[in-house]
């Protein structure tokens, strides 16, 4: 498996956000994209996941599957985690796993060390609490591209580290990442994605 | 399929948990209803003639207090984006939201309505048709809210401005419920060609105002 992404170029509201990025990433590969705020990474992942068009350029997931669209084999964790306040964890999670197709909900409460909190409410959670129920859907239904748009937001230093194992598994077991993060995961990915030096405002 | 039942089911019982939007949607009903008779004075005859129209209008008020949640709740905490990246295309989304919306929103008020009937003196041969012309033009309701909800999806007075986009659009259903009513109550005309329009309408709604809604979904997650 590989994703291929030629020339990609991103115009939002009249700007052009970024334009030549070019990334090529092999199964169990991961790459960091870095940059200044407001160089596009967001929208980058964005453009990957299939909400906004490119303005030119192509993506293709080599090895995947070509019938159903790539947003619809990646994981895109956003800035938002998914998370209905009125549902206690298991039952958020039981959603997700039954709508993406999903398996073990105890298991991902477990892998993000939720597993003592299954019966209450969402609402109740601190903000990284609620960060990791956002992030315990990649745990839940397996899907080969991972999308991680700022992961770490609101994350102490033991999450983090489950977030970089979770993370280390998934490129173990074949699948791909790309991570817009500033903070140090923890984790080597093989290849940085350095955003901003290209931008121009007409 | 299943991904369409497990999203419909998971709406309902947010809509149950959550509670709101039926009590306010019913309490809304009631009180236009009751109040029109302290306006228009106690003379029962005029109220039996124009109940049909006023339980219609203030059904499709009551029904568009709730219209712009459909998918607000979504988008702010962030479900509507994977639920989008999910393996049922948009459209359905739109349409299993829709019909999560009729069966809490336009069900019970379209069982209230016989109860409310009573205030306004309907004529009892009616009461059934109320009930039936309600039950099939209600959906037609929720879906064509759906595509008033996606347009106005983030803009912060978006309710307002989606009564004014979607009142227009439920005129038909309107002028269709009230003409099988007052064909049986008044005749000549008759009940069935009233009532199979307000069916097409409720069918052609089923099918059209998903692909728009999802389409106007697509702009709003850019």
């Amino acid at each position: 498996m590989q994703l291929n992404v030629q020339d990609l170029a991103c115009v939002r509201g009249g700007r052009r956000v970024f334009e030549g990025v070019s990334i090529r990433v092999k199964a169990r590969g991961g790459v960091a994209l870095t940059g200044p705020n407001g160089s596009g990474k967001s929208s980058l992942l964005r453009v990957l996941a299939g909400f906004i068009a490119p303005a030119a350029g192509t993506l293709h997931l080599e090895g995947g599957d070509d019938e159903t669209p790539l947003g619809a084999q990646c994981h895109y964790v956003g800035h938002l985690n998914g998370v209905k306040n009125a549902f206690t964890l298991a039952e958020n999670l039981a959603f997700w796993a039954e709508f993406l197709g999903g398996g073990d909900v105890a298991h991902a409460l477990r892998v993000f060390g939720l597993e003592a909190l299954g019966d209450i409410p969402a609402g109740l959670l601190s903000a990284g609490q609620a960060r990791r129920l956002g992030l315990a859907r990649l745990a839940l239904a397996p899907r080969p591209l991972w999308l991680l748009d700022e992961p770490t937001v609101s994350l102490d230093a033991g999450s983090r580290k489950i977030l970089a194992k979770v993370i280390r598994e998934h490129m173990k077991g074949g699948g791909i990442v790309i991570v817009a993060t500033h903070m140090p995961l923890g984790l080597r990915l093989d290849q940085e994605l350095k955003l901003g030096a290209s931008v121009r405002t007409p | 399929m299943k991904e369409f039942i497990s999203l419909v089911r998971r709406d309902l019982r947010l809509a149950r948990r959550e509670g709101g939007a039926i009590t306010t949607a019913l309490g809304f009903y009631l009180i236009v209803v009751a109040i029109l008779p302290l306006g228009l004075g106690p003379d029962l005859n005029l109220l039996s003639r124009i109940a049909p129209g006023v339980l219609w209008v203030a059904l499709l008020l009551a029904a568009l207090l709730s219209a712009d949640r459909i998918f607000h709740n979504d988008l702010e905490d962030g479900s509507l984006e994977v639920i989008a990246l999910g393996p049922l295309p948009l459209e359905l989304v739109v349409a299993a939201k829709s019909l999560a919306h009729w069966i809490s929103i336009g069900i019970p008020l379209a069982i209230a309505a016989p109860v409310l009937a009573l205030l306004l003196n309907l004529p009892g041969d009616a009461f059934w048709v109320l009930f039936l012309t309600m039950m099939t033009g209600t959906p037609a309701l929720s879906f064509l809210g759906a595509i008033g909800a996606a347009l106005t999806l983030g803009l912060r007075r978006g309710g307002q401005l989606l009564s004014l986009l979607i009142l227009p659009l439920y005129v038909p259903v309107l002028i269709f419920g009230v003409a099988a009513m007052n064909a049986v109550i008044t005749g000549p005309a008759p009940f069935l060609s009233s009532y199979l329009i307000l069916l097409a309408l409720t069918l052609a709604t089923l099918v059209l105002a998903p692909i728009a809604a999802a389409a106007a979904l697509r702009l709003n997650l850019q």
